[in-house]
């Protein structure tokens, strides 16, 4: 199995003290990872740091594949239309990551269709509902290569049906030889093959 | 990473720049809607305009180029497009150099077109009118590459309008001495070599740091 991710006994500080007890994760190609734990041990700074956006303050990361990060925060542009933005994510992400490892990619129409928003299309991002931001989200996942996909709360904000959708479409990924990071403190995946737990714990007082 | 991200990103802040047409041209609105009053407000004698023209065409361009520093990273930082930048291995100055390239594009080059205009309405003499736009140039490039560093660095306050606007004075009061200078001296019959040769410098300067803090001072930001 190809190693996508190894992160060794990362932590981040914040004001001079580590905000979780140090976290050590591996991914491999076909697996999920459900990183885990209570409101605030932070699981979302984590989930950054694997994504590259902070940079640890203790252990090391090395990537080997390419990564998606999907926030709070779908960041799509708001006055630009589903395909425009999607049309975007496709370009801006081809051969970011070149000599990485990669997953094919999907056109943004095509993506549309698979998380049902086809019919929206022409609509902007900005308009839509806080549920199908989220689909959009996942839709400019599968426009990219980056066989990595770090979620942050995925299912946050979506109905059963969508929550489904959310584990199809993980499901299909891993088969594609793709790997998953997700955070979440309601819902577990329900996948063909058992996602990994990986919980964190919000460091202690006295540790700084 | 190969240009075509770059051209990527190149071409939605154009489309965004589009679709926000009112806010783009607000600038340009604020320039020309000055430069209507001043006449108004001092009295519409020629020779008086004309000792005023470089230095208030300049002063115009200036703070209307201010105007539109708060949209340079914000709206980024509020939809989450921002932290997008640093996943993966993209090279955030790329992307800030393409942002101020764009920027620029959409609110310094329209001042630049619009000063022959300016120059005729307020009566400077039609040999000046070169080194106004030379001048104008390199003065909006540097006020993208200087507001780009202040707008980074006030991001993370809630309403760093005013904030942005003080900090950037020390910043943008050599680029409006030499810039205003240069077309003054050369409405005089003057050489403006020595002005513009400053300004470049200057301008060199920020193109080489200005890019490298910026990508600094957002990185702060998004931690």
């Amino acid at each position: 199995m190809q190693t996508l991710i190894e992160a060794h006994a990362l932590g981040f500080k914040r004001a001079g003290r580590l905000i979780f007890t140090p976290t050590t994760l591996t991914l491999h190609a076909g697996q999920c990872v459900v990183v885990s734990g209570a409101n605030g041990s932070g699981k979302t700074t984590f989930l950054r740091l694997l994504a590259g956006i902070l940079k640890p303050a203790a252990g090391a990361i090395e990537r080997r594949a390419g990564v998606n990060f999907v926030g709070h925060q779908a960041a799509f542009k708001a006055d630009l239309s589903c395909l425009e933005n999607l049309c975007f994510q496709h370009e801006f992400y081809a051969g970011r990551d070149a000599g990485k490892l990669l997953v094919p990619a999907i056109s943004a129409i095509e993506a549309l269709s698979q998380v049902g928003l086809i019919k929206l299309m022409r609509r902007r991002a900005g308009h839509l509902s806080a549920g199908q931001k989220k689909r959009l989200g996942l839709a400019g996942l599968l426009v990219t290569q980056a066989p990595v996909w770090l979620l942050d709360e995925p299912y946050a904000s979506l109905d059963e049906s969508g929550a489904q959708q959310v584990d199809r479409l993980i499901d299909q990924h891993l088969r594609h030889g793709g790997g998953v990071v997700l955070s979440t403190h309601r819902r577990q995946p329900v996948l063909s093959v058992p996602a990994l737990s990986c919980p964190i714990a919000a460091a202690a007082e006295a540790e700084t | 990473m190969t240009a075509r991200p770059i051209l990527a990103l190149f071409k939605r802040d154009l489309r965004l720049a589009a679709r926000h047409a009112g806010q783009s041209l607000l600038p340009l609105v604020f320039l020309f809607a000055v430069l209507i009053l001043i006449p108004l407000g001092v009295g519409p004698g020629p020779n008086l305009l004309a000792v005023m023209a470089p230095g208030m065409v300049w002063v115009a361009a200036l703070l209307s180029g201010l105007l539109a520093l708060e949209h340079l990273f914000r709206p980024d930082l509020e939809d989450g497009t921002l932290e997008q930048w640093w996943v993966g291995d993209t090279s955030v100055l790329a992307i800030v150099m393409v942002r101020f390239v764009s920027h620029w594009l959409i609110t310094g080059l329209p001042v630049i077109l619009i000063a022959p205009l300016a120059a005729q309405m307020l009566y400077l003499p039609p040999h000046a009118v070169p080194t106004l736009m030379l001048s104008l140039l390199l003065g909006t490039a540097l006020l993208t590459l200087f507001g780009g560093l202040v707008a980074a660095l006030t991001l993370g306050t809630q309403r760093g309008g005013v904030l942005l606007a003080i900090l950037i004075f020390p910043l943008i009061v050599p680029v409006l001495i030499f810039g205003a200078g240069a077309t003054a001296v050369v409405a005089d019959g003057l050489s403006a070599q020595a002005h513009l040769g400053l300004l470049t410098a200057l301008l060199v300067l920020a193109l080489t740091l200005v890019p490298l803090a910026t990508v600094s001072a957002l990185r702060l930001n998004i931690e």
